[in-house]
C-alpha cells in the first residue's frame, strides 16, 4: 500500500516536474515522416537524409505504429510506418524494416493496441547505439518522447 | 483384452524409463561412412565417471571413435551428467548398436553407418527446393500459367515432366509438425533434427552453438570433392533453407553467427537476400551487433560482388570464380511485386534480380569447374507469403520457381550427368476450392465463390507469353482458402498494395485481425481457429512431394524421410565409396 503511493507520488512529481519541460519542445516540433528518414538506401547500408541531419537533437513529431512491445508497461518501444505482426524485440526470428525508430518515454506507460495509428513527440537522437538493457541496437531513437492517437 | 492393455501399458513406462537417458545421434540415425558427428549422451540425473560406460558394438567408444569421450560431471545449466566426442567418425558401413551406461540408468541406439557406390552417377547435382510447396501450389500454378479447357490443362509445368516421385515425410525429432530450418536440414545433413535447428541435433543446454554437429553437404562435398558449391535464394541468405548447406546452430535465428559459418565454408557462388547481416553494426542498416565487416571479409577472400541485377551480369562474366550476390537486406520481394504490381519494397530496391537470372548466373560460373558442383535454389516466397495467406503472391513465387526449374532442365539437356532434385521442405494447408467471379450478383463476396459446377474456369490471361497471368485481378480468379488462420479480415481478393499482413499483436499478446483490411469492400472478419499467440497461418503435417530427373533420379521413390534424401544425393556423387 504505502509502496504504491509512494510510486504515485513520486510519478505525479515526475510527471509535473517535466510538463514544463516537454510543453516548448512539442509545440516546436517539426513533422518527420518515415519516408523522409534516409537519404540513399542500398543493399550496402543507408545514409540518413539531410532533414534528419538537420533535425539531430532537436524536437520532432512522428506518426506511425506501435510495434508489439516486449511488456504491456515499458519505457520505449518500436515505431514502424506499418503495423507490424513481429515484436522486433521478442520474437526470434524478427525481421523488423529497416524504416523503424525506437521510442523512449518520459515515463514508463501501459501499451495500447498496435492497430492504431499514433503521434509520438521526441528528441531526435541519430547514430548507432545499444540499448544496455536489452542489446537492441537502434540507428535512430525519439527520446524523452510522449504519444498520443493520430 | 485387458491383460493386452496392462502388458502395452508395461512397455510404454519401460520405454519412457529408458529414454530418460538420450543419446546423440538419436536411434536410427543414418550416417554417411567418415562423415564427422558428434557423439553426446546426456543422463537424467548426476552420475559419476566411473559408473559410466559408452559401448559400441560391445567395444568401448573410444575403439570404435579413436578418440574418447569426455565425461562432463555436470553439465552448464543442468544437475546432470553428460559425455561428449565432437568429431567423431564411423569409416566402415555397418549396424552399429550403442549402449550408455550409468549405475541404473542405460540406453541403448543403433546406427546405420552407410558407404555411397564408388563409381558417381551424377557429377552435378542442383537441389531446388520450394519454400512451403504444397500441392495447391502446383495446380494453382498450372491453372494460372497455363489455363485450362474442358477439365484439361492447356499447358504443362516444367515439373510436370520428371521421372521419379517420392512422398516424403517432413516431421522433426520432437513434433509431428516442422519448420523450415529442421526439414531443410534433414535434406542436408541426413539426419533428422528438432524445429529451429541446423546441422545440429538439439541437446539440453541454453547455449544455442553447443548442440551436437552432424555434416552438412556443403562440408561432405568440400571434405571429398573438388566440386562447386552453389547456394541461391530469394531470402535472406542466413534464412534457414539457405542457411541449412553450411550452418550449426540450435537457433535459426542466429543469423549474424550464420553469416559466419557461410564465411568458413565458402559456397563459390552465394546468390539472395539478407545483406543486413553482412554490415558492421557502424553502418546504418546493419543488423550485426559486432564490427565485422563481412562484405569486406568475402572481397578479401576472392569474391566478386554485385547488389543488383547488372551487377550480377557482370560478375557472370568475370573469371574470379567466386560470387557473392546480395541483392536486398532483408527478404528480397516477390515477383508479383517486382514486375507487375511494384510494390514491397521495390521502389526502395528496383533492380533485384529473379530466381530465374540468379540460377542462370550460378549455373555459368559453377559449370566451370570440371570436377561439378552442388547447387541449392530456393523459391523462398512461396511460403514466406503462404503463411499471410496472400495466394496471388505465393502462386506466382510458384510459376517463377517453376521456370527456373526449366533452367535447370535446359542444363540437363548439355549436361546428362547431372542430378535435378525439386521438392518442398513443407507443406501449408492451402487448398483451392474453385473460382471467385465478381460478376456474380450482389455484394456479399461469400456468394461469389463458385464451387463444383459453378467454379467454371478462371479468366486469366497470358497474352504476353511470359507465363504469368498479365493481369492478377482478374473477374473470376482461383478461389484458394487456408485450413488454418489466425483472425483476419477475408478481402476475397488479391493484394494489390503490398503483401498482406493479416493479424497483428495487441497489447496482451494475442494476434487480432489487422484493421488495415476492415474496409475493403466486401471484407469479412474470420475467427481464428489457431491459438491467439500464432501471428498467421502455420505449416501442414502433410507430406511434400519430391520430384527428380537426370543421373541418379531412380534412387527416389515410395515414401521417404527428409533425411533419406541426403542419401541419394551423396550416392549419386559417390562421395564416400567403401574402404577396403
Amino acid at each position: 500500500m504505502e509502496l504504491i503511493s509512494r510510486r504515485r507520488m513520486l510519478a505525479s512529481a515526475a510527471a509535473s516536474l517535466l510538463l514544463p519541460a516537454l510543453a516548448r519542445p512539442a509545440a516546436a516540433a517539426t513533422a518527420l515522416d518515415f519516408s523522409e528518414l534516409y537519404g540513399k538506401v542500398s543493399v550496402l547500408g543507408l545514409t540518413f537524409s539531410d532533414k534528419v541531419k538537420a533535425l539531430k537533437e532537436k524536437a520532432v513529431a512522428m506518426r506511425g505504429f506501435m510495434a508489439p512491445p516486449l511488456k504491456a508497461e515499458a519505457n520505449f518501444f518500436v515505431l514502424t510506418e506499418i503495423p507490424m505482426s513481429l515484436c522486433p524485440f521478442c520474437s526470434s526470428d524478427a525481421d523488423w524494416p529497416d524504416n523503424i525508430v525506437v521510442v523512449y518515454l518520459d515515463r514508463a506507460q501501459t501499451f495500447e493496441q498496435a492497430n492504431a495509428l499514433i503521434t509520438v513527440t521526441g528528441k531526435l537522437e541519430v547514430g548507432s547505439w545499444t540499448d544496455p538493457e536489452t542489446g537492441f541496437v537502434s540507428l535512430l531513437r525519439l527520446t524523452g518522447a510522449s504519444f498520443r492517437k493520430a | 483384452m485387458r491383460s493386452l492393455i496392462a502388458a502395452l501399458a508395461l512397455t510404454t513406462a519401460f520405454v519412457s524409463v529408458a529414454d530418460a537417458t538420450t543419446i546423440y545421434p538419436l536411434d536410427r540415425a543414418t550416417i554417411l561412412a567418415g562423415s564427422p558427428f558428434d557423439l553426446k549422451v546426456e543422463f537424467d540425473g548426476q552420475v559419476k565417471a566411473g559408473d559410466v560406460s559408452v559401448t559400441i558394438n560391445g567395444q568401448p567408444a573410444e575403439a570404435v571413435l579413436g578418440k574418447k569421450p569426455d565425461f562432463i560431471e555436470t553439465e552448464a545449466g543442468t544437475t546432470a551428467s553428460a559425455v561428449l566426442l565432437r568429431a567423431a567418425a564411423i569409416a566402415k558401413p555397418g549396424s552399429y548398436k550403442v549402449e550408455a551406461k550409468a549405475g541404473a540408468e542405460t540406453k541403448t541406439v543403433t546406427w546405420d553407418v552407410y558407404a555411397t557406390p564408388s563409381t558417381a552417377k551424377a557429377k552435378n547435382v542442383i537441389f531446388f527446393l520450394a519454400d512451403g510447396f504444397s500441392v495447391a501450389h502446383r495446380t494453382g500454378a498450372r491453372l494460372m500459367s497455363k489455363g485450362m479447357t474442358e477439365g484439361k490443362a492447356n499447358g504443362r509445368l516444367n515439373i510436370d515432366d520428371f521421372e521419379r516421385m517420392a512422398f516424403i515425410g517432413t516431421s522433426s525429432t520432437n513434433a509431428i509438425a516442422t519448420d523450415s530450418a529442421n526439414t531443410m536440414s534433414a535434406y542436408m545433413t541426413g539426419h533428422k533434427t528438432a524445429v529451429n535447428a541446423l546441422g545440429v541435433y538439439v541437446d539440453r543446454t541454453k547455449d544455442t552453438l553447443d548442440d551436437p554437429k552432424v555434416e552438412t553437404i556443403a562440408e561432405a562435398v568440400r571434405r571429398l570433392s573438388k566440386k562447386s558449391v552453389g547456394v541461391v535464394s530469394t531470402a535472406e541468405l542466413e534464412d534457414a533453407t539457405p542457411a541449412a548447406v553450411v550452418a550449426h546452430t540450435r537457433a535459426r535465428a542466429d543469423k549474424a553467427e550464420i553469416v559466419g559459418m557461410f564465411y568458413d565454408v565458402k559456397p563459390d557462388v552465394m546468390l539472395g537476400g539478407g545483406s543486413a547481416y553482412f554490415l558492421p553494426k557502424t553502418t546504418p542498416g546493419s543488423k550485426r551487433k559486432d564490427d565485422k565487416d563481412y562484405i569486406q571479409l568475402f572481397k578479401d577472400a576472392g569474391y566478386t560482388l554485385a547488389t543488383d541485377k547488372a551487377e550480377l551480369a557482370a560478375a557472370a562474366g568475370t573469371n574470379t570464380g567466386k560470387i557473392l550476390g546480395l541483392f536486398h537486406p532483408a527478404n528480397m520481394d516477390t515477383i508479383l511485386d517486382r514486375e507487375f504490381l511494384k510494390k514491397g519494397t521495390v521502389a526502395k530496391f528496383p533492380n533485384q534480380p529473379g530466381l530465374v537470372e540468379m540460377t542462370k548466373a550460378a549455373l555459368n560460373q559453377l559449370a566451370k569447374n570440371p570436377d561439378g558442383f552442388f547447387l541449392m535454389v530456393e523459391g523462398a516466397s512461396i511460403d514466406k507469403m503462404s503463411h499471410p495467406m496472400d495466394w496471388e503472391r505465393a502462386l506466382f513465387e510458384t510459376i517463377e520457381f517453376d521456370q527456373a526449374v526449366g533452367v535447370g532442365i535446359e542444363f540437363l539437356k548439355t549436361h546428362p550427368d547431372t542430378l535435378i532434385v525439386v521438392t518442398g521442405d513443407h507443406a501449408h494447408g492451402v487448398s483451392i476450392i474453385g473460382t471467385i467471379d465478381d460478376n456474380k450478383p450482389g455484394t456479399d463476396m461469400r456468394e461469389k465463390v463458385g464451387v463444383y459446377a459453378d467454379a467454371g474456369f478462371p479468366n486469366y490471361e497470358d497474352k504476353n507469353g511470359d507465363g504469368f497471368p498479365d493481369k492478377v485481378d482478374v473477374t473470376r480468379r482461383l478461389a484458394v482458402f487456408s485450413s488454418n488462420y489466425p483472425d483476419y479480415y477475408e478481402t476475397w481478393r488479391p493484394k494489390m498494395d503490398g503483401p498482406f499482413e493479416p493479424a497483428v499483436q495487441n497489447e496482451k499478446k494475442q494476434y487480432k485481425a489487422n484493421e488495415q483490411y476492415k474496409d475493403v469492400p466486401g471484407a469479412v472478419l474470420r475467427e481464428g481457429n489457431l491459438p491467439r499467440s500464432a501471428d498467421t497461418a502455420v505449416h501442414a503435417v502433410d507430406d511434400v512431394v519430391l520430384q527428380a530427373t537426370g543421373a541418379g533420379a531412380e534412387g527416389f521413390k515410395g515414401y521417404m524421410e527428409e533425411s533419406d534424401v541426403y542419401r541419394v544425393l551423396v550416392d549419386a556423387m559417390a562421395l564416400a565409396p567403401a574402404k577396403d
